[in-house]
């Protein structure tokens, strides 16, 4: 399952207040993967961005409040999430796959096919 | 921003907000009560509780747990909510470089009071983009109603 990736030269800068999601981020020898919690983010709330060497993932929160609901106690109190990581230049931005779903981000981002892990022949004459 | 930011290893934040915390102890009001079952911030997973006049609404964060891993009972008037998240780390692969672990993994509990309205027999939950939206009505006799003037 693949989210569109947008690729953009200039982007105004989005300052309004965002948390910071968790994120879990493990790297083997084909490429590097990334898990981020974003609870309450539908997935077509979720903007992935790649600028660069920039990765960027964004999610605006929309819960299902009633509309005459009143908030008594607030541990989540901004309505989106907004991370960035700087990218190596051997990992291949193009083949990027992403899934979502209850919330977890799943992005794979694979390393390219130079810099992936290669055992040398060393032949015996 | 700044409750996320806290927990993370060398955050930005973390001096500035001990150094604040730090302050207020000396300075700032002493003696304020806090809830008996208050836990840390950024506790797994995070609670908002609303209020309507006719329900009591919680939701719960709690992104990537399996809905039947999820229990939540009321008794007396605390509704307990537990569950379990498995890590999603993969271990004893070669050659992993693990650069982030800041999620949650493992088995969590919280609690939350009811008001005293608020009927355990009437809870509808559901699970929804990784959150766990629990409504609790109140009972009927304890809400507003409007007397007719004949």
């Amino acid at each position: 399952m693949n989210d569109k990736q947008e690729v953009t030269k200039v982007e105004p800068k989005n300052d309004a207040p965002a948390l910071l999601p968790r994120v879990d981020v493990f790297e083997d020898g084909t490429g590097i993967t990334l898990l981020a919690d974003l609870p309450g983010v539908p997935k077509d709330k979720l903007v992935l961005r790649v600028e660069g060497d920039t990765l960027q993932v964004e999610g605006e929160i929309t819960p299902t409040t009633p509309g005459n609901m009143e908030a008594v106690y607030a541990e989540l109190r901004l309505p989106r999430y907004l991370r960035a990581f700087t990218l190596s230049s051997e990992l291949d931005t193009e083949k990027i796959e992403a899934q979502f779903k209850d919330g977890v981000l799943r992005l794979r981002i694979p390393k390219h096919a130079y810099a992936q892990p290669r055992k040398i022949e060393v032949k015996v004459t | 921003m700044y409750e996320s930011l806290l927990n993370f290893p060398g955050s930005l934040f973390a001096d500035v907000e001990r150094l604040q915390r730090e302050l207020q102890q000396s300075f700032g009001a002493v003696g304020q009560p806090s809830s008996i079952r208050a836990v840390a911030s950024g506790t797994f997973p995070s609670i908002n509780v609303g209020s309507t006049p006719g329900s009591v609404e919680i939701y719960v964060f709690a992104p990537g747990v399996d809905p039947s891993k999820l229990d939540v009972q009321i008794d007396r008037g605390v509704l307990t909510l537990s569950g379990e998240r498995d890590s999603a780390v993969p271990t004893g692969e070669e050659r992993l470089a693990l650069y982030a672990s800041e999620r949650f993994a493992g088995r969590f509990r919280r609690t939350v009071s009811l008001p005293e309205d608020a009927d355990p027999e009437q809870v509808t939950a559901n699970y929804r983009d990784g959150v766990l939206h629990i409504s609790v009505s109140r009972r009927e006799s304890a809400q507003p109603k409007r007397i007719e003037i004949k």
